[in-house]
């Protein structure tokens, strides 16, 4: 199997660089690197109540991903999915706030569910309908719609959904106890499930359907798919819709399992770190679990970097921007090599 | 200036592009070069204009052999080359592009510039406003603006590649009255064309290639039949006379005073009836409209106006997808990039097509018809072969092994084109099958010898419209070569 030998390869080469270059980078700023490695694994996987904040970064990634499975096998960059992530949140957030009154605390989530996914899956409709009509960039769509939809949370923030007494950035007021999505000693189970749900019937659909193939084929070749009777626009808007809804999705676990109320930062940019996952992944489905696993680490691991070594917790953000980077140089390389082969 | 070319030759592997090409270029001279598609010509004047660099032979200029390899090194030998699509910047403005190309200092001197552009646009009997954008101008207009910017850069050279593709008539006009003009001023120009036309009024002299040699050379007053016999030669074979006519059926398409624009070709009023069973050859130069024709009837394209009706049912306008539920195929001639899917496999390709009412992928039910088509069309590779691994020969197999059973019509853009015979055999027996079911076939060939092997009617394009629509059996070479020119016998 040398496909397989070369792969592992090209990722201990990946993995090695990668260390070399935030090593570098750590000297620079006078920070021992080695302490700040063993704070980062001691951060992420201390303990058990820090590992199950990892699988709290986990969740929202894994179902940002497999939205943007779809997406990248359609060669759309959806970089409007942080805009999506929001507006399942806000979606989320307004059943749960409507329906508490009326309806059990279960019927209550099981709605918020879907609705987010609706809410994502509308926005991202948005960004689809800009590009198959008018023509407009899927980036540039989606990166405006981010910001109209972070407005949007602003403003109900501080708006309507303000707490009594005074509106904060703190969010609006936490939900009651029983809105809370359970968790068992703090792993969020139910987001987990969730989570595996999702990338299970992503990788279905992806590998065994006919979805899968025609949205790989109208990707490839959109011209050579209208000759066989496929629609590229009519692909272009599932796989949008797909991709929204599952951000979506990642917001109602933000909102239900994570911060209990809507906040600002309610996407904590695991829209954006998503992109970086799939990328990583080499758009493929099953490197997808392990990868948002180490990004969830590096990202829980950081949070006590400033407190212990004065340095800023955006660390783990380079680590994530230079694992990629160097990973699409190695792939770089090795398809040059192999081109010289042949 | 003279400049000589003694024995050039470029080979690509097996392929002669040029070969032993030998001529002289006189100062104060038009020269033409002439030859039908693919006869070479744009491969020597590539090398002429240092793009790219020939196998053998000497250039002389002055009667000093010279050597350069790119382009650069060209024009400070005073070469220059108009192209076909001008090289230019569609965000600035005329002057802009102007002063770009030239050798002007740091500081920008607009005043300057600006005189020696409108000197040179009196000068020429050009019409440019140095301020507006280049977005604004057509394509005459940029190529008027290349030329100047080209002598601007002291060339003295002026090699001009298809001039008068997609220019107005009033252009083509203005752009000859220069160049003669410049031919007074001790400059030479190579003037390459397959239009018959525009080399007869324009050139002092002509040379004429064919199958990247030289076959002959005639100075004013240039003979017409002497050049065609020239450019084609006599090697269009008598048909083979085993064809079956299709029987005199009423047509199942119509198609009356077609209208459709894309890019630069337009197509204006063009009708024709398609009876089952009939092959149809389209010929023509470049970009005359053949190709869009094809579009246009395979429902690619919608038409700005006339009809097309299939089966006595108005089509036209109405989306593709009603032409491919109503069996009109469309293959395109560049397979892989517009065909096939470079990254699926042959199997993927199979489910793809023919499986489309299940949700899930059935490939252990694809997989024996996968294998099965493999076989019976001797397709080199395997379910598991991406598209893009295999040779071109293979990919046209699959792509005609993509076609349904049934079908109405087929629009094929040069089916057998970069194909070895073999293979174009091969694609001809599989498209006569068809054939023998009642489907009709257009198809574009770049070859007046196919079209009269395969049709059994020959459709000659010129500048968008049907210029010829005649049976095989009452036409010549002799007459589709001179109509592919633009000539026409008004007998």
């Amino acid at each position: 199997m040398p496909n397989l030998s070369s792969t592992l390869i090209r990722w201990i080469l990946t993995l090695g660089l990668v260390f070399v270059f935030t090593s570098i980078l750590l000297l620079l700023t006078h920070t021992p690197p080695l302490t700040t490695y063993w704070l980062l694994i001691k951060g992420s996987l201390g303990s058990l109540n820090k590992l199950a904040r990892v699988f709290q970064v986990w969740v929202p990634l894994i179902l940002c991903s497999c939205g943007l499975l779809f997406t990248f096998r359609m060669n759309l960059w959806n970089i409007g999915i942080e805009g999506q992530v929001m507006l399942g949140a806000i979606g989320a957030t307004a059943t749960l706030k409507w329906l508490a009154p009326f309806c059990p605390a279960w019927t209550c989530l099981i709605s918020a569910l879907f609705f987010s996914f609706i809410a994502g899956a509308l926005w991202a409709l948005g960004a689809g309908f800009l590009k198959t009509k008018a023509g407009v960039n899927e980036i540039f769509a989606g990166l405006g719609l981010n910001f109209v939809a972070q407005g949007l949370i602003l403003w109900l923030i501080f708006g309507p959904w303000k707490r009594p007494g005074i509106a904060s950035m703190s969010g609006t007021k936490p939900f009651d106890f029983s809105l809370w999505l359970p968790t068992l000693h703090n792993f969020p189970v139910w987001g987990i499930i969730l989570a595996i749900i999702c990338l299970g019937i992503t990788a279905i659909i992806i590998t065994w359907t006919r979805l899968g193939l025609e949205l790989k084929a109208v990707g490839l070749n959109p011209f050579a798919a209208k000759l066989y009777g496929l629609s590229p626009n009519l692909n272009t808007l599932l796989a949008m819709t797909l991709a929204g809804g599952l951000a979506g999705i990642s917001g109602f676990f933000q909102v239900s399992g994570v911060y209990h109320r809507l906040i600002p930062a309610i996407s904590s940019n695991y829209g954006y770190l998503s992109l970086l996952v799939v990328m990583l992944a080499n758009y493929k489905w099953w490197p997808v679990p392990f990868i948002c696993f180490f990004f969830a680490c590096l990202n829980v691991g950081s949070i006590q970097l400033p407190l212990i070594l004065k340095i800023d917790s955006s660390l783990s953000g380079v680590i994530q921007g230079v694992c990629v980077l160097v990973f699409l140089l190695a792939q770089k390389v090795n398809l040059k090599t192999k081109k010289q082969i042949n | 200036m003279k400049i000589r070319l003694e024995n050039i030759c470029k080979y690509y592997g097996q392929v002669k592009a040029n070969h032993n090409v030998s001529f002289t270029i006189y100062p104060n001279s038009i020269h033409g070069i002439l030859g039908e598609n693919g006869a070479g010509k744009s491969t020597l004047m590539k090398i002429l204009a240092g793009f790219i660099p020939k196998t053998k032979g000497k250039i002389f200029i002055d009667d000093q052999e010279v050597e350069y390899n790119t382009p650069a090194q060209a024009s400070q030998l005073g070469i220059g080359m108009l192209y076909q699509d001008p090289q230019d910047f569609a965000g600035l403005t005329v002057l802009e592009n102007f002063m770009l190309g030239l050798d002007v200092p740091w500081r920008l001197n607009f005043k300057l510039s600006l005189q020696q552009f409108l000197s040179y646009c009196s000068k020429l009997g050009f019409y440019l406003l140095p301020n507006s954008y280049l977005s604004e101008l057509s394509i005459g207009e940029r190529q008027q603006l290349e030329l100047i910017r080209l002598l601007a850069l002291g060339v003295k050279v002026l090699i001009l590649d298809e001039p008068t593709t997609g220019i107005s008539g009033e252009q083509k006009r203005i752009l000859f009255q220069a160049l003669k003009q410049l031919a007074k001023e001790e400059k030479s120009i190579l003037l390459v064309s397959h239009k018959l036309e525009d080399v007869e009024s324009l050139c002092d002299r002509v040379t004429v290639l064919s199958n990247g040699q030289v076959t002959g050379e005639m100075s004013a007053p240039l003979d017409t039949e002497q050049l065609l016999a020239m450019m084609f030669g006599q090697k269009v074979k008598p048909r083979s006379e085993q064809r079956t006519f299709p029987a005199a059926t009423t047509p199942t398409i119509e198609i009356k005073n077609l209208t459709a624009c894309q890019n630069r070709v337009c197509l204006r009023n063009c009708n024709l009836s398609i009876r089952p069973g009939e092959i149809i050859g389209l010929a023509g130069l470049e970009n005359s409209g053949q190709e869009l024709f094809l579009k246009v009837i395979a429902g690619l394209i919608s038409p700005e106006k006339g009809n097309i009706q299939i089966h006595g049912r108005e089509f036209a306008g109405q989306g593709q997808k009603i032409f491919l539920q109503n069996h009109i195929y469309f293959v395109p001639t560049d397979r892989l990039e517009r065909g096939l899917f470079a990254d699926l496999t042959i199997l993927e390709h199979y489910m793809l097509v023919f499986e489309n009412d299940h949700f899930f992928l059935r490939p252990q039910k694809a997989y024996p018809l996968c294998w099965q088509k493999i076989k019976t069309l001797k397709i080199k590779g395997y379910p598991q072969s991406l598209a893009k691994s295999l040779s071109g020969g293979n990919q046209q197999r699959l792509l005609l092994s993509l076609l349904p059973d049934k079908a109405t019509l087929l629009a094929l853009e040069q089916p057998t084109r970069g194909l070895d015979i073999e293979s174009s055999l091969w694609v001809w027996e599989y498209l006569q099958k068809f054939c023998k079911q009642g489907t009709a076939i257009l198809f574009s060939s770049g070859e007046v010898e196919e079209i009269f092997q395969m049709a059994h009617r020959v459709i000659v394009f010129y500048d968008g419209q049907i210029l010829l629509n005649k049976e095989i059996s009452q036409t010549t070479p002799k007459e589709v070569n001179k109509a592919i020119a633009g000539k026409v016998n008004h007998a």
